[in-house]
């Protein structure tokens, strides 16, 4: 009897560690793939991060400079969706957008998530006085409006993109925490943390080998879901001039310089608005459907 | 026993799945008439299926499929929603498994039961709430006027089931189907509300199924015993034939079943080898 | 008794979880203003002021006294209402805010109520159609709430309804001829021009007020019809659902009155949550709009460096978000029949 390789994935006893993480990845790929929402979500991340990867060569213009002879421009096979007031291609500022959003995702998320699962883990590990006040900051931040708290943060730590990232992160980790301090407690007690515990290994140790793996999978789920706010957010920050300077051509900021023209030329605050909701939406499909299928229970189909 | 009160010929119920349909009930034929039937099998075994295919209460994507679903002269499966509304309840109803679950948590007890006679008669609000008061002592509870304004959270799980009973039957209806009806309450409870079923299903002349995974209570409540065995019935005979069941499945489920005069190691265990082909 | 006991202990822990956050959040916000890197002396004397000038402003603010001291001052300045002067209106910024803050309640209320209007039906829609095309598409559209960028939606409204469609009036509380006309009694110009009895104020407020309050109301919506669906859903698996099937009821009361029910007290903690959530978006669409209200008076005190009117709103914010937070979390466990 031959084995292909979709039934060494989907075997019911796995014979490495290996194995059984792939054909548990495997598994959650097929249910995804019969999620019509979460293929499109996935299909537009993929095409979000080879249009940052590959920016060059899609833009069909500079996104820097452009000719004020063209400022304005309508839509038209020379200009896909215009120009702005300086003469720049919108398409093509929008093409290099997309690394800026991409790295404001990034960065948010490898800011906030470790910040977040090392609070958590570190609260529901050691319990006690520790977990009280670690849980009682996390509970403050979660019960403040993001949006206004990452506001005041940037006015004081003044307008810019790292400042924006920096805001949007001390703003976030509050819900990783309480996924990861929740994670935490289901297998504190447990025996394999136990024996680990026998053979005189540091608490350090036992959290970071240990737990944090355990409990990042479901924080990452989460993140996910998170995506869209996050861009929104930025995007939000840049609009109000507090995020990614001129001549950055971050989509947020965009459609601030655009706001002047609104009445007359749409497209300039349109266009980036367009990418915006697309690669937000993007995320939120992909989100839905990995909550649908690795949480049945939180809504969902069935 | 002449026309049969129901009629029930080649059940089908079927479930799509991501590998392809799958059948719950295969093939599931009976009559009912004025008696008391029972219906035993383990769980998955398509027993409340059955049951609840009769009243066309599998939601979609379910599907159910018949030769024949007869009661009181109509097709059950081919009469409008509007028209199967007017028998549910009144003609047929159904007394569930637990009324921890199965009684809305934010509606008094006299609310629900006054509700399952609005639906079919107009009767001015002070009728109801007498039918339903005489309706809840002929289940026994002595308290009507109290029990009436509680919240199903506050009545224990006895009462509960005598509250749904009272639920089920205030619409006089001809078949009552009773599914595991006994099954979450306490011991010693149990045989109450199997009296009190027993006593309104006797005065009003009505049909029973009494479905249930023990097979001992059903032999010595019902008159009639259908087996179900993955979807089909295996097995159909009188109550006190039992002992007489020709399939393996009956005979291993008897054989299992501990009694009060014996010295027994082990019990046996089901071999399903012996009936089920690979 | 024992209810009653419990009850006053709950209360008790209530008004102490609530006095901690409360004071979290003036930690934070405490935090915000030292960590500035803008020196907040040099932003008073100026960056050519002598050092014994320096010095002197210095002591006069109160910046030279251990961190705690100052924390515990500053605390003691926000429970007797001194939130500072703002530099940019030359006013207290107490008062400042106590004259913004009713043009964003107004707007922020009017969209919770275009939300849940709307929401809830949609929400118990989709759940009672799963799986159809009319639930996929309201799945998308409660989606896109949380896709859409508010000040994005606020232009292209704009553009569409006031510009092009000339339905509504545009950006400001009301047209600049009617400023004044009625008397400020509740600072809700709807409300004061009905007391006025003025219909055309009236009238040209709701002509500007709505196209605002209708994209909050959109993102309350999103949210709403989300949590409701999901709610429903769960409701609708429910063996009682089943029961009232059973006794024959016809499926619209199924879904309203024995489906629906249950989920009216969580669903008030959600409209607890969305409309504190309001608030927060306010801001985005209040700078789109011209909207005197906070969220206007937080980002044109952000453009100005102006430290204590950004912390004095983002406090009045915060508070008006925790509290209503917390009073949905306990309305929760007073309303619902098996809690009591």
């Amino acid at each position: 009897m031959s084995m292909t390789t979709r039934d060494w994935l989907l075997t019911e006893s796995p014979s490495s560690r290996m194995q059984a993480r792939l054909g548990r990845s495997y598994r959650v790929l097929l249910a995804l793939l019969r999620n019509p929402l979460a293929v499109i979500g996935a299909v537009i991340i993929i095409a979000l991060v080879v249009l940052a990867i590959f920016a060059p060569w899609f833009a069909t213009h500079s996104p820097y400079s452009g000719q004020l002879t063209n400022r304005l421009q309508p839509p038209s096979a020379e200009f896909w969706l215009g120009t702005d007031e300086l003469g720049r291609d919108i398409w093509s500022r929008i093409v290099y957008g997309a690394r800026i959003t991409l790295m404001i995702v990034l960065l948010v998320a490898a800011i906030a998530a470790p910040l977040g699962l090392v609070i958590g883990a570190v609260s529901g590990y050691f319990g006690g006085w520790t977990d009280r006040i670690l849980m009682g900051i996390t509970d403050v931040f979660l019960s403040m409006p993001k949006l206004i708290l990452a506001l005041a943060f940037v006015a004081a730590l003044g307008p810019g993109i790292e400042n924006a990232v920096i805001a949007i992160a001390i703003t976030s980790w509050p819900a990783y925490a309480r996924i990861a301090r929740a994670e935490t407690l289901t297998f504190r007690n447990s025996e394999f943390i136990a024996a680990i515990r026998l053979q005189g290994a540091s608490a350090m140790r036992v959290i970071l080998r240990h737990i944090l793996p355990l409990c990042s999978s479901s924080v990452i789920i989460r993140v996910t879901l998170d995506m869209a706010g996050i861009i929104l957010t930025a995007a939000g920050l840049g609009f109000l001039g507090l995020g990614a300077q001129p001549p950055l051509p971050e989509w947020g900021a965009m459609i601030s310089r655009g706001r002047a023209f609104i009445l007359d030329q749409w497209w300039v605050a349109t266009m980036p608005g367009f990418a915006i909701i697309i690669v937000s939406l993007g995320f939120c499909f992909l989100g839905d459907g990995l909550r649908d299928v690795l949480d049945p229970k939180s809504g969902g189909k069935q | 026993m002449s026309e049969p009160l129901l009629d029930v010929q080649n059940l089908r119920v079927r479930f799509p799945t991501a590998t392809g349909p799958v059948e719950v009930v295969r093939g599931v034929s009976f009559t009912l008439g004025r008696e008391r039937l029972g219906i035993v099998g383990e769980s998955g075994s398509g027993k409340s299926m059955t049951g609840r295919s009769i009243l066309r209460l599998i939601r979609k994507p379910g599907e159910v499929t018949a030769d024949r679903l007869r009661f009181d002269g109509k097709d059950l499966l081919s009469i409008s929603e509007r028209e199967m509304r007017k028998v549910r309840g009144a003609r047929i109803s159904m007394v569930m498994q637990d009324p921890k679950f199965s009684l809305n948590p934010v509606m008094t007890v006299g609310e629900q039961i006054g509700e399952a006679l609005a639906v079919h008669e107009k009767l001015p609000r002070r009728q109801i709430r007498e039918r339903v008061l005489t309706m809840l002592e002929a289940v026994q509870i002595r308290d009507p006027e109290r029990v009436f304004g509680l919240y199903p959270h506050e009545v224990s799980g006895g009462m509960g089931q005598r509250v749904m009973i009272a639920m089920m039957l205030i619409p006089e209806p001809a078949i009552l189907i009773a599914d595991e009806p006994t099954s979450a309450l306490d011991v010693s409870v149990q045989g109450e509300v199997l009296k009190i079923i027993d006593e309104l299903i006797t005065r009003n002349g009505m049909g029973l199924i009494f479905i249930s995974h023990d097979l001992h209570l059903v032999s010595q409540f019902c008159d009639r015993i259908l087996v179900m065995y993955r979807g089909e019935v295996v097995e159909q005979c009188a109550a006190s034939e039992l002992d007489k069941a020709s399939h393996p499945y009956t005979r291993g489920l008897l054989a299992s079943v501990p009694q009060l005069n014996e010295t027994r190691e082990l019990l046996p265990v089901l071999d399903r080898s012996q009936w089920e082909t690979a | 008794m024992r209810a009653g006991r419990r009850f006053a202990f709950s209360l008790g822990g209530f008004v102490i979880t609530i006095a901690l956050t409360f004071l979290g959040l003036l930690a934070i916000t405490f935090f915000i203003g030292r960590v500035i890197p803008i020196d907040p002396v040099l932003a008073v004397v100026g960056d050519r002021a002598p050092q014994a000038v320096y010095e002197r402003v210095r002591v006069e603010m109160g910046l030279d006294r251990p961190l705690i001291v100052q924390f515990l001052s500053y605390v003691g300045d926000v429970l007797t209402g001194n939130l500072g002067m703002s530099v940019t209106t030359g006013r207290p910024v107490a008062q400042d805010l106590a004259r913004v803050f009713p043009a964003t309640l107004e707007m922020a209320t009017l969209g919770i109520i275009i939300g849940v209007a709307l929401g809830v039906p949609m929400g118990v829609w989709a759940a009672a159609r799963q799986g159809t095309i009319t639930d996929q598409i309201i799945r998308v559209v409660g989606l896109l709430g949380y896709s859409v960028p508010a000040f994005w939606l606020g232009l292209i409204g704009l553009l569409l309804f006031y510009a092009r469609l000339q339905w509504v009036s545009g950006p400001g509380r009301l047209d600049i001829f009617y400023d004044g006309l009625v008397p400020t009694v509740t600072g809700l110009l709807l409300v004061d021009s009905l007391i006025a009895g003025d219909w055309t104020v009236f009238r040209n407020a709701v002509s500007h007020l709505v196209l605002p309050a209708s994209i909050l109301g959109f993102f309350s919506l999103a949210y709403i019809a989300r949590m409701t669906r999901s709610f429903m859903l769960d409701q609708l698996n429910q063996e009682y659902v089943i029961t009232a099937r059973v006794k024959g009821v016809p499926e619209r009361q199924v879904i309203w009155r024995h489906a629906f029910r249950p989920i009216r007290v969580p669903l008030i903690t959600v409209i607890g949550l969305s409309y504190a959530g309001l608030l927060e978006g306010s801001v985005m669409i209040e700078t789109v709009f011209s909207w005197p209200g906070i969220g206007n008076y937080l980002t044109s005190a952000l453009l100005n460096a102006d430290m204590n009117a950004v912390l004095g709103a983002t406090l009045v914010i915060g508070a008006v978000f925790i509290a209503i937070n917390k009073i949905s979390d306990v309305l929760y466990r007073v309303l619902d029949p098996r809690a009591r």
